[in-house]
């Protein structure tokens, strides 16, 4: 079976039913995207689809196949930090950084299609993802500064 | 007390490919610091090392679980040697057991490295100093230093460290260097970005669950999820036929002091095959001692208990009984609260490779002298067979301190003779923590003619926490360490007394970030202010008139850091003038306090709530704490944003219950953990930085949450909430 992962293709020896998550971690090597709950309640797995933020822990890796898989690793272009990414950066968000992967894939998504959110929209893209450290005020206003750098011309 | 001289903790030697290696004694600099310790010189346990291209590694036996350690710490080394920031790295340690003690938790980190780090950099920069000054023919005292550099203050000369570090390493180490007075600081009490943070955001950093080592397999365990249950009979038949599956392996548990519960590991080439293989178990379960054991019982039980003379007297002043029997008017308040799971983000796991008699993991453990220890028994190794290498940690919150991880990775590794990953589901977290215990509180007060307390007689049931970790009780029994936060409260009551009765469980519990002062402190701030309110007092100015001291342990643990009223004080008047106590709210707002003395630093914390048909909403919190000087300011606030918003997690969503010996919940659909659309808008936070030894912020901002929240919610509805988590929906 052949994935697309950050512009790669792999090629892999998985089961039909097995979770992306598991392909990406156990068979590809990418371990940026994390385990926290197994049933999409916690978004510590999240990955962009063909652009679309999904829980990676529930979608089969034969869903993935074809798509085109973004990891955190693979969120940087260029060299280039994605907008999210400085933003975290510069908010020092993370505390122990376990859901952070999670969160950059939630909050780069949402900018992707509404580059301008309020506090309702970030709320309602982010509450998929958990964070036990509680850097929720954190994130909220590095994503409002996400939006700033990319209205400024950031990527 | 023996004092260590300079150089007895600090060595310096050439360090293989160039520069220098500044090894320092950890515990006999401990001595020096006043700080607790041995009294005995132990081996080096930390190292700081300058390389020929000027990088500054310091390597830092403490674990990172999101507290920031690994930044204040690497400041201490950085402030005194004056280094380029940008140039120091840390790294993490592996666990030797000539280190000793390196345990983290209690808030201890900054505390116990405060002088030995700050003492190594200053004593590292003089000797950079004095080779400098030799190779230029100079008096050290003509040279200064900055940004990894000394310069020579007559002339435009000037070296970096990396390129003095070798000469510096064959110079005398000198003794009774002075430490730069505040005044002087460039990095410390200047906002830092945690040092992680850029491997975080890329997905590069490591944690424990990241582990990949040659060979490795990947294991998942069905554990009895009684508690004291064993494995009576399995068939493996099924398991084995999953593709993938390599291996099934019963694992015997483990009992007191580790808790490795009895199963049966599945072995595989991945995550998700050993996951599979385990659902085709077919398992007979023992179910034990414990099986009846229900939240229903324990209640009935703790709550009987608080009706009469508690089983240990932890202290008493005073007579509050006589006082409470003749008073007109008893004020009195049941609190009840439930057990608590750690449920850090990064489930527990542990990878191990038994070979030729030795065990190596790559463990995420807070405790790596403890993993060492009780994995040498485990398996029957000496411990100096056993290596623990230490990874990031996906939060820890005091979980990670218990070996039970550790010990059975080393069992699963060692009966399958390869390298294996164990990964624990989100259900095996949940259901097989070490559980912040459940609790009820009862407090009898009564109120003098000038509405001030007179009486005050708390009694507590929990079941406690050191009965998971040995068989006898600590001296001056079980109830003092349950009774933190509820026995040592420091409002000035004359006649007061705190009593204790055990119950008995066989729920693992363990330490949950504060400790149980997250219990008592709800109680105790929850009763101050119905107190306040009976008065017709304001409930900040009434606790500001009660502050008095605490008079509990003597000696106390700490006698170096004695607690003093107006620091709480302190803390309580700026949160409540940062809040705007007192002054008009928006139409429906209204704001609680509460505030405490935990893990020796103070905070106080201001709940700004509206509730509105029945919903609640958090608009505002204000915190001020006073932990002495802050390292990074940055990352204390993190941790004070963070210790507010898990206390919320705690007053609002968590509960786990007991059924049928074992836990009801089994993954985050049914443990509810805070979401960000629940927290609040907006966390201040505030230090008063008293002129002292500094403690630690990682827990302090956590006990005072539920009251604070609970008080807010009394004056904006007039309602009392005394059970946990509060019975109250958010908007």
């Amino acid at each position: 079976m052949k994935l697309l992962v950050n512009g790669t293709s792999h090629d892999i020896d998985a089961p039909a039913d097995m979770p992306l998550l598991w392909a990406l971690r156990d068979l590809v090597g990418l371990t940026g995207t994390k385990f926290g709950c197994g049933i999409a309640m916690c978004g510590a797995c999240t990955v962009h689809l063909d652009g679309a933020p999904v829980r990676s822990c529930s979608v089969p890796v034969s869903v993935a196949q074809g798509k085109a898989i973004t990891t955190i690793e693979g969120l940087a272009q260029g060299g280039v930090d994605h907008a999210v990414q400085q933003a975290w950066q510069q908010l020092n968000v993370p505390q122990c950084g376990y859901c952070q992967a999670g969160q950059l894939m939630s909050a780069s998504a949402l900018l992707a299609r509404n580059p301008h959110p309020t506090d309702a929209d970030i709320d309602a893209a982010m509450q998929g993802n958990l964070c036990r450290c509680g850097t929720y005020v954190r994130i909220r206003q590095a994503v409002k500064l996400a939006a700033e750098m990319v209205a400024g011309g950031a990527k | 007390m023996k004092r260590v001289s300079r150089r007895d903790f600090i060595k310096v030697t050439a360090a293989v490919g160039g520069g220098l290696l500044v090894t320092i004694n950890l515990s006999a600099c401990r001595d020096q610091a006043g700080a607790g310790g041995t009294g005995k010189p132990a081996d080096p346990s930390i190292f700081v090392r300058i390389n020929p291209d000027n990088s500054i590694i310091v390597t830092i036996p403490k674990s990172e679980m999101g507290q920031g350690v690994r930044t204040s710490l690497a400041m201490l080394v950085a402030e005194e040697l004056d280094a380029d920031w940008n140039q120091v790295r840390a790294e993490l340690a592996s666990y030797d057991l000539k280190y000793g003690d390196m345990g983290t938790g209690g808030s201890s980190s900054v505390r116990q490295n405060w002088v030995p780090l700050r003492t190594a950099g200053a004593t590292l920069r003089a000797m950079l100093v004095a080779a400098a000054a030799k190779e230029w023919g100079v008096d050290p005292t003509e040279c200064t230093t900055d940004s990894s550099f000394v310069h020579h203050a007559n002339g435009d000369r000037k070296l970096h460290y990396g390129a003095l570090a070798a000469k510096a390493a064959a110079l005398p180490v000198p003794s009774g260097v002075a430490l730069k007075p505040r005044a002087e600081w460039k990095l410390m009490g200047k906002d830092r970005v945690g040092i992680d943070v850029g491997p975080i955001t890329h997905g590069t950093a490591q944690y424990g669950l990241d582990v990949k080592v040659p060979g490795m397999l990947y294991a998942s365990i069905e554990r009895t999820t009684v508690f004291g249950g064993t494995v009576k009979s399995f068939d493996k038949t099924a398991a084995l036929a999953v593709p993938g599956v390599k291996n099934v392996v019963e694992i015997k548990g483990v009992g007191i002091g580790v808790t490795v519960h009895p199963g049966v590991a599945v072995v595989a080439t991945n995550t998700w095959a050993a996951m599979k293989g385990r659902k085709a178990l077919s398992i007979q379960w023992e179910p034990g001692p414990h099986a009846a054991e229900s939240t229903e019982a324990y209640l009935a039980t703790m709550r009987g208990a608080v009706e009469k003379k508690g089983a240990e007297t932890v202290n008493t002043k005073g007579d509050p009984d006589a006082v409470l029997a003749k008073a007109g008017k008893v004020l009195s308040g049941v609190f009840e609260t439930p057990f608590l799971s750690h449920a850090t983000m990064e489930p527990m796991n542990c990878t191990a490779s038994f070979k030729d008699g030795r065990i190596e993991l790559w463990s995420p453990t807070q405790f790596p002298d403890m993993a060492t220890a009780e994995v040498a028994k485990a398996l029957g190794l000496k411990p100096d067979r056993v290596k623990v290498n230490l990874t990031l940690m996906g939060g820890g919150f005091g979980r990670r301190i218990n070996p039970d991880f550790s010990v059975e990775a080393a069992l699963v590794s060692k009966a399958i003779g390869q390298p294996v990953k164990v990964v624990w589901t989100r259900e095996d977290d949940l259901r097989h923590d070490f559980y912040r215990p459940c609790s009820v509180h009862r407090i009898d007060a009564s109120l003098g003619a000038d509405g001030m307390p007179e009486a005050w007689r708390h009694r507590v049931s929990t079941p406690s926490i050191d009965v998971s970790y040995q068989e006898k009780p600590p001296e001056g029994g079980w109830g003092p360490n349950e009774t933190d936060g509820s026995a040592n409260m420091s409002y000035r009551i004359l006649n007061r007394s705190a009593e204790y009765t055990l119950l008995a469980s066989g729920v693992p519990r363990g330490w949950w970030r504060a400790v149980s002062t997250t219990h008592g402190m709800f109680a105790v701030e929850s009763m101050i202010d119905d107190l306040a309110a009976a008065a017709g007092k304001d409930p900040v100015e009434y606790r500001l008139a009660l502050i008095d001291g605490v008079w509990w342990k003597q000696p106390p643990d700490f006698p170096e850091y004695p607690f003093k009223a107006e620091r709480l004080k302190g803390v309580l008047q700026l949160a409540a003038d940062k809040a705007g106590w007192g002054k008009p709210l928006p139409k429906g707002h209204a704001m609680g306090v509460a505030c405490g003395y935990d893990h020796l630093s103070y905070a106080a914390e201001v709940f700004e709530v509206s509730v509105v048909n029945d919903r609640l909403r958090i608009h505002r919190v204000v915190c001020a704490a006073d932990a002495g000087p802050v390292v990074n300011p940055n990352g204390a606030r993190a941790q004070l944003e963070g210790g507010i918003t898990m206390g919320l997690s705690a007053a609002l969503k968590e509960r786990i219950t007991i059924k049928g010996g074992g836990v009801a919940q089994r993954n985050f659909d049914s443990y509810s953990l805070l979401r960000i659309n629940e927290a609040p808008v907006v966390i201040e936070t505030y230090f008063v930085e008293t002129d002292t030894m500094p403690t630690g912020f990682g827990e302090p901002a956590v006990p005072p949450v539920a009251a604070g929240l609970a008080n807010a919610i009394f004056r904006a509805t007039g309602k009392r909430l005394r059970s946990l988590p509060l019975d109250i929906k958010m908007a």
